[in-house]
């Protein structure tokens, strides 16, 4: 028995080469994500048995617990998974084109790109466009910090080394611009700013969070999965991936978008969540290796289950205040960070 | 030569407080300015002379100071031409450590609250250094950067976690956190300058040292110079400069990356030289951004750090794209 298993598909042309030993990676990371879900959903100041929360989930439930699950409780936990995914994904495209294991969103800029577009909608449109508006400028801000990233960056060619100098630049601009605007306004949008540039998914709700979101990720990790074997042949390093053929500076562009895009939206909802982008891939790679085929996947799933577990620390361990998810993300994702740069040291 | 140049760069900084003194969003007609120094008689502009613009003159010019000193010595111990308290991560673990300090700790005299900074800046400092500069090929500048702006990052979220589960002291921190030299009395760099002044001392003793220490680490011990306690004396200045720096005005940003910069193209790579140009072409950079901060959205004033950011940026870029980080 062969240690491969290869899908293939005859149009549109592609095919996966996966490791048997993946397949069963991905499919109890898929379990325990499942199982997260449901165990979360009936964590909470009134507790439901886990059954009690499918059978509610299925509408067979009592009414009571029905309304506090799929109402009040389920578009947080979905929010986490959808958000946690996004940012993981993100963070692997991202570190493969980088080619250093340390790279994310958080460090390259385009986190505090969003955050500033989110604050500035809050400050300038807020009165005047409804709310549900606020994802396109956190989006529109991601894509704005990476256009004048790679502008910036760009010399006959975009070296990695030369990305993350200028994205941790801009990052810290961008973060003080954010901070004058939410001094010079009123104290309530002090605070819903920056729970926004902390990171958290409370309050969030079917209509206005998970509908908003669930297009661009459904959308946007198949792309990232097809495009993933561009970042497999960039991880070898410019010239021997443009001796093979590969067109590294435009798959480079691709890839880019594609992840400031996933990332933008995730932060549209959730908020600055940090150091997901930065765990979830690492996790994932200690399971799977480094071919994108079966990284992709078991980083959504890792970051689904990391934002899930800190959403609900955040949730339950200073109850009945409800601390932003990102300052748990920050606490664990720090002592990662410092243990990755050991791991790394001679790289 | 450069004695002339040093020269008059402190007639420009004298004037440039002395501007900082006379012009602000109140207008002072200058005789008063003059007259609350020479018959003091305490109506209300005397009182904002006296009590709001020297003290914020003076803080930012000391504070300037120290920043681009800090900066320029920790561009020598990393080899590394975007090392600064701000990229490193050292404000902004200097900036936590004070806000816990204020609200978790209830501190209040202004002495606590320098403590706790400089205990900050160490602490997140020590990390970044020790962690960016592990393995064989010892510090690279994407293992620092990285490690610097992760910490900043930890430390800022954290930070902000706080500040929204106390819900108390969003005005003043906030101001504080992105740095600002407004509204401090005199107090809060009386408290500070003695930390400041051993900083500074020691960085001018260290100067003539730094020279051969810039030369490498194997040249240097090869010449008979101890690097080991060389750097150990330096991250103690640095410590000393940066953390009362953030005590007194907040996490500054880049100050510590433009002026070094621009003290090497103007007095050369002798660190005898450019370490008192870069005192004095700091405090300058920092009085002279605080004075803009007032009249760019006038009546409102914009934080002096968000003015040092918006400059420091096209810096930053353009030392990253020059190759010399990478050589």
């Amino acid at each position: 028995m062969s240690r491969y298993r290869s899908l293939r598909m005859d149009r549109p042309r592609l095919s996966f080469l996966l490791e048997r030993r993946t397949t069963w990676v991905l499919v109890i990371l898929a379990l325990l994500c499942a199982a997260m879900m449901i165990v979360s959903t009936g964590i909470g100041s009134l507790y439901v048995s886990p059954l009690e929360v499918i059978r509610s989930i299925a509408g067979k439930g009592t009414a009571a617990h029905e309304v506090i699950v799929n109402k009040l409780r389920l578009p947080r936990i979905v929010i986490a998974v959808l958000v946690g995914a996004s940012l993981a994904v993100a963070g692997a495209i991202l570190q493969g084109l980088v080619r250093n294991p340390l790279a994310s969103p958080d460090v390259t800029g385009i986190t505090e790109g969003a955050s500033l577009g989110a604050v500035l909608f809050l400050f300038l449109l807020g009165g005047s466009v409804p709310i549900s508006w606020m994802p396109v400028s956190a989006i529109g801000g991601a894509f704005a910090v990476t256009a004048l990233l790679y502008l910036l960056s760009w010399r006959g060619g975009v070296s990695p080394l030369r990305l993350v100098l200028i994205g941790t630049g801009l990052s810290a601009a961008f973060k003080s611009l954010s901070y004058m605007l939410i001094i010079s306004g009123p104290l309530i949008l002090t605070v819903k700013s920056l729970t926004f540039m902390t990171g958290s998914i409370y309050g969030v709700s079917w209509e206005k969070d998970v509908y908003t979101l669930l297009p661009w990720v459904a959308a946007l990790l198949p792309l990232a999965w097809f495009q993933a074997r561009h970042v497999n042949i960039q991880a070898l390093g410019d010239e021997v991936a443009g001796s093979a053929g590969a067109h590294v500076q435009r798959s480079r562009l691709i890839l880019l978008l594609l992840s400031v895009a996933l990332a933008g939206a995730a932060i549209a909802i959730g908020g600055a969540i940090s150091f997901i982008g930065l765990m979830a891939p690492h996790m994932a790679r200690k399971l799977v290796g480094s071919s994108f085929g079966g990284l992709l996947p078991a980083s959504a799933l890792i970051g689904a289950i990391i934002l899930l577990t800190a959403d609900l620390a955040a949730r339950t361990a200073f109850s009945p205040l409800d601390i932003p998810a990102g300052v748990f993300t920050a606490a664990i994702g720090a002592p990662f960070f410092l243990y990755m740069l050991y791991r790394h040291r001679n790289s | 030569m450069r004695l002339t140049g040093i020269v008059l760069f402190m007639t420009l900084l004298a004037f440039a407080v002395l501007c900082s003194i006379a012009f602000g969003t109140a207008d002072i007609p200058l005789r008063h300015v003059i007259g609350s120094f020479t018959g003091y008689s305490g109506t209300q502009e005397q009182l904002i002379i006296r009590t709001a613009r020297v003290p914020r003159a003076l803080i930012a010019a000391s504070v300037g100071a120290c920043l681009a000193v800090a900066g320029a010595l920790m561009q020598v111990i990393a080899r590394n031409p975007i090392a600064s308290p701000s990229t490193f991560g050292v404000n902004a673990g200097a900036a936590f450590f004070a806000v816990i300090g204020a609200g978790l700790l209830g501190f209040e005299s202004m002495q606590a609250q320098t403590w706790m900074a400089l205990a900050g800046a160490g602490i997140s400092g020590l990390i970044v250094f020790v962690m960016g500069s592990m393995g064989k090929d010892g510090m690279t500048p994407v293992k620092i950067t990285l490690a610097g702006a992760s910490i900043a990052a930890f430390f800022a979220s954290v930070t902000q976690g706080y500040m929204l589960t106390s819900g108390k002291m969003f005005d003043q921190v906030l101001v504080w956190l992105v740095g600002s030299v407004a509204g401090r009395e005199m107090n809060a760099l009386t408290a500070v300058l003695p930390y400041m002044g051993i900083g500074m001392l020691l960085a001018l003793v260290l100067s003539r040292h730094l020279n051969v220490l810039a030369m490498g680490d194997d040249i240097a011990q090869g010449l008979g110079q101890s690097t080991a306690r060389m750097k150990g004396a330096a991250a103690l200045s640095i410590i000393l400069l940066a953390g009362a720096s953030v005590a007194a005005a907040g996490p500054v940003a880049f100050v510590g990356i433009i002026v070094p910069h621009v003290a090497r193209r103007i007095a050369g790579s002798d660190y005898r030289w450019m370490i008192p140009y870069c005192a004095v072409l700091g405090a300058l950079l920092l009085v002279t951004a605080d004075l803009g901060s007032r009249y760019i959205a006038m009546p409102k004033e914009v934080p002096v750090g968000v003015m040092t950011a918006v400059i420091g940026v096209p810096f930053f870029v353009y030392i990253a794209r020059s190759g010399r980080v990478t050589r």
